[in-house]
């Protein structure tokens, strides 16, 4: 196998929380390892305070790791200053989720786009203007959209200029933070496609983030399924909709709802019981032994061991005492649909 | 007979820009305990038809039309009648749990005060019946719950003490915006059946408006596709999906990645602003099926099938998109 | 792919469109209009004082002491026969530019702290957050007054005790702001992009927190006049025989029974002149504020 592009070794992430009498630690990322491959597609999947953000936010060094480390293309990053972080920037560029907020009100798209290229020293002047417009290009703009401002643009525009602006510099890894979530379901579809032709044709690899199972599905070769700050299950897309085994991946799987009344009624769903719990205080043992069916089965080893991720073939990783004990969960089965 | 019958709604806001048309000339109707599902991308006029229904519009809104439930025009009656409706026979339940709770009152104190202002219960009887109600939206340990504070319950719990204090008055008709947008799917999954099995108990007829296909797919009987503020295409949910007519039907089916499928559809260009609307036919601009009479026609709504409206001058399932 | 956009004839240049959007909001709002007129009046009246003034501020008529008002002096006389409305266009040049001086030295010593703290955070955040905290728990007046006295009476030294005594708040308004806008997507992105802080400083920060600066100087200015009115008036500003609406209050307290119109004229003039940048300041607040873009 050649060097992967992003090596993250168990990366932990905690937010010191002072608040009046309660002090505390805020497990956002506790201990999460993967490996993005050159041209390969990553989907980290998981519900809101699972802890996918914050991992994209390490990876792009927006935020600094508690422990852990980051790799790109071998080169440790993890505590690298921002100075000397600057001229690693060109090999990674991040979408954002909100199209709104991510462009900067006072600047014309051209320049938003240009800025990267600008900094890093790429292009001056009029090359600079000749490699935006083929960025806009690239991302389906019309050219003249360069000398407006974002607000007139609408949404799925400014995704696209938020796209072009992280392509600017050709990174070899492309960060993608819920890119399609705010936007409009017709526009949706737009992004998606534009994100896949582009990976195809430019060949970077990308970290993408989401909610959306059937996203990932469409779009990622492999997908990570992260729940309270850990990673549950990694598996080839394929096999992970097809034969998942961590019970939140069965419960997630059986929760997403298809656009196919047939379909969609004959599902069996598993309904989770209980919240999310805190962050600060996350469960001993397995993670999710607080909302798992099968907590009377796993118990009490749940309690007291922490599951270790562990390959159970084909590079289908499951951190599950049960999958480890040869008692694979059977909460739900997906439906062989056109598979 | 239905329980609710809406006509020629139309819904004009007067902004600095002119103008507005949120809603045009809507017409629906909602059977009892039925539930009908409204669909619709940002700015189709789907949450506006309903909160103009109630009167919950700011006061730059110009509402016309008819909206008769129970004898009595919704858009004509008195103030006093309409906060008799309002919350008692017709409840509404909002996207955004947090901020629909008042943060500083315990929410057996927010479920309690509804039952006693509008069915004068005592302080006990209406706590009593607030844990009874709490109970039915499937809260876990619901006299515990009761005597807490919004910010102490999840996203998903917070949305079921909505749809408990709007089940409070046992009401004919829940209008349910965007209940599960805010929400993650697992728990989407819970609100969802929550919904379904309040329609089985209690017979509450229930409109769902949503963006997302997967939910009405999930728990409607029939639905309304929104478009601009017009009604493109209405029909029972199985007839909906098997045979979509309107060419924007037919896009967001398309548009949506599911197993199996193919390459997304796309529709291209963006969502119209409602004050710069098309002359003709809204979705022209965006249209595989456009032609000179969409463009400078807008389509009526006719009856193609047992109880499908479609308004299109080309309707019929998929064209395929010309990659 | 087909590209539809339905808004293409509507632009030409986005700044223009821009600007013709504020100005048709400025429109919309007669009250800001009302401020702008009279604060730029009040400033054009400073500015033209030796030609728009009937008299020179110290010429007296003897034939006209504490004279009420007549063809020949339109606001009457002071007690040494001083033409009232002279003085007090002469005096809109104290007044004017004390605010707008103290408001321009407030800005240029609160925007850098108020960026460098807000954007940093850290151990300087801590110490410039407490410090302001500390100087706004004093009445800006009373700061100004110290300072003032400290200094010594002049216009110069009112206008900078003045700009000194307005600073913390300007502080807190650019540290709030800056630390907003480090949170942004955009100021995100530019990390990303690998931009220097130095850049995303001066690219990003503030130019997006400048609409916010320009509403709080102009609210800020007012409050300098009347500043600068009450340390005239204590003796701490404008020195007599130089006019100022401050110093014209002072000396009309020996005549309040007599003449007490000596006293209400200059006050209408800080009235008025206040109010209206106030107004200014409103109407801007509400046109600039991004939430009611469009």
């Amino acid at each position: 196998m050649t060097e992967p592009v992003l090596e993250v070794e168990g990366l932990v992430k905690h937010f010191p929380v002072r608040g009046l009498g309660a002090k505390g630690v805020v497990h956002a990322v506790d201990g999460v390892s993967f490996r993005i491959g050159r041209g390969e597609l990553l989907g980290l999947v998981g519900e809101s305070g699972s802890g996918k953000s914050t991992v994209a936010n390490c990876v792009m060094r927006l935020v600094a790791p508690t422990a852990g480390a980051i790799r790109l293309n071998g080169t440790d990053i993890t505590r690298l200053s921002r100075r000397a972080l600057r001229p690693l920037r060109r090999s990674m560029h991040m979408v954002f989720q909100d199209p709104y907020s991510s462009l900067d009100p006072r600047m014309t798209c051209g320049q938003i786009v240009g800025e990267p290229l600008d900094v890093q020293g790429l292009a001056r002047g009029r090359d600079l203007d000749v490699r935006v417009s083929q960025l806009f290009d690239r991302v389906g703009l019309r050219d003249e959209l360069r000398f407006r401002y974002p607000h007139e643009l609408s949404g799925g525009q400014r995704q696209r200029v938020g796209l072009a602006r992280a392509l600017a510099v050709s990174p070899e890894l492309l960060v993608a933070d819920e890119p399609v979530s705010a936007l409009d379901v017709s526009v949706q579809a737009s992004i998606l496609n534009l994100l896949r032709d582009l990976q195809e044709e430019l060949g970077f690899s990308c970290l993408f983030i989401t909610h959306d199972l059937a996203t990932v599905e469409y779009l990622c070769d492999r997908v990570a399924v992260m729940y309270l700050g850990q990673i549950v299950e990694v598996a080839p897309t394929r096999e992970l909709f097809g034969n998942p085994k961590h019970p939140y991946t069965q419960s997630l799987l059986s929760a997403g709802v298809v656009p196919d009344p047939e379909v969609q009624r004959s599902r069996t769903r598993v309904v989770l019981e209980g919240d999310l719990p805190s962050p600060l205080e996350p469960p001993s043992g397995c993670r999710f032994r607080t909302r798992c069916p099968l907590e009377p089965r796993s118990a009490p080893q749940s309690h007291d061991e922490e599951p270790p991720l562990v390959d159970v073939g084909d590079g289908h990783l499951v951190a599950c005492h049960l999958v480890r004990r040869g008692e694979t969960p059977d909460l739900y089965r997906p439906l062989e649909v056109a598979r | 007979m239905s329980l609710l019958e809406v006509e020629d709604l139309s819904v004009r806001f007067d902004t600095d820009d002119g103008p507005v048309h949120a809603v045009d000339h809507l017409s629906l109707t909602l059977g009892e305990s039925e539930v009908l599902g409204v669909v619709g991308e940002s700015g189709c006029g789907k949450s506006v038809s309903f909160m103009s229904l109630l009167r919950l519009l700011p006061e730059t809104a110009t509402v016309n039309g008819t909206a008769r439930f129970d004898g009595v025009d919704l858009l004509r009656a008195s103030g006093s009648r309409l906060r008799q409706i309002r919350g008692r026979q017709i409840a509404f339940v909002f996207q955004e749990p947090m901020t629909s709770l008042n943060p500083a009152f315990k929410v057996g104190n927010q479920i309690g005060e509804v039952l006693r202002r509008h069915l004068g219960l005592s302080r006990a009887d209406a706590r009593a019946r607030a844990i009874e109600l709490l109970h039915l939206v499937r809260i876990p340990s619901p006299e515990r719950r009761v005597d807490e504070y919004p910010h102490q319950l999840s996203g998903g719990m917070r949305q079921r003490v909505m749809i408990a204090m709007a089940l409070a008055c046992d009401p004919k008709i829940l209008i349910a915006d965007e209940p599960t947008t805010a929400l993650d799917v697992t728990i989407q999954a819970g609100i969802l059946d929550l919904m379904r099995d309040i329609r089985e108990r209690l017979g509450t007829a229930i409109v769902l408006i949503t963006h997302n296909l997967g939910v009405v797919a999930d728990v409607a009987d029939r639905v309304v596709v929104m478009y601009a503020g017009r009604k493109v295409e209405e029909a029972p949910v199985h007839e909906l999906f098997a045979r979509p007519q309107h060419p924007y039907t037919n896009g967001l089916l398309g548009a949506v990645p599911r197993p199996g499928a193919g390459r997304l559809r796309e529709i291209p260009g963006r969502v119209p602003s409602l004050a710069e609307l098309p002359r003709g036919c809204a979705f022209a601009p965006r249209c595989p099926r456009a032609d000179e009479i969409t463009r400078s026609n807008v389509p009526d709504l006719r009856s193609i099938g047992p109880q499908h409206l479609v308004a299109c001058f080309h309707p019929g399932p998929d064209v395929e998109a010309v990659a | 792919m087909s590209f539809v956009d339905t808004s293409a004839a509507l632009t030409v240049n986005p700044r223009a469109r821009r600007r013709r959007l504020l100005r048709r909001r400025f429109a919309r709002r007669p009250l800001a209009i009302i401020g702008l007129v009279v604060a730029l009046a009040f400033i054009l009246a400073a500015i033209l004082a030796p030609w728009i003034a009937p008299y020179s501020a110290g010429a007296t008529d003897f034939n006209a002491l504490l004279a009420h008002s007549s063809s020949k002096h339109l606001l009457g006389t002071d007690e040494l026969g001083r033409d009232v409305l002279s003085r007090i266009i002469w005096g809109a040049r104290a007044s004017i530019e004390a605010g707008v001086l103290a408001t321009l030295l407030a800005m240029a010593v609160a925007v850098p702290v108020g960026i460098v703290a807000g954007y940093y955070r850290g151990w300087a955040d801590a110490v410039i957050a407490r410090l302001t905290d500390v100087l706004l728990a004093f009445p800006f007046l009373i700061v100004a007054v110290g300072l003032a006295a400290i200094l010594g009476p002049s216009l110069t030294n009112a206008t900078i005790a003045l700009g000194i005594g307005a600073a913390p708040a300007l502080i807190r308004v650019a540290r709030g702001e800056a630390l907003a806008l480090r949170e942004e997507d955009y100021v995100r992105a530019a990390v990303a992009n690998g931009a220097s802080d130095a850049r995303i400083l001066a690219r990003h920060v503030l130019p997006n927190m400048l609409s916010t600066l320009i509403v709080q100087a102009t609210v800020a200015i007012p409050t300098a006049i009347i500043g600068e009115a009450v340390l005239s008036f204590l003796g701490l500003g404008v020195q007599p025989p130089t006019p100022s609406w401050g110093v014209m209050l002072a000396d009309a307290q020996s005549y309040l029974s007599q003449a007490p119109r000596l006293a209400v004229y200059p006050g209408v003039a800080i009235f008025l002149c206040s109010l209206s940048f106030n107004l200014l300041g409103d109407g801007l607040r509400d046109i600039l504020d991004p939430r009611t873009t469009r």
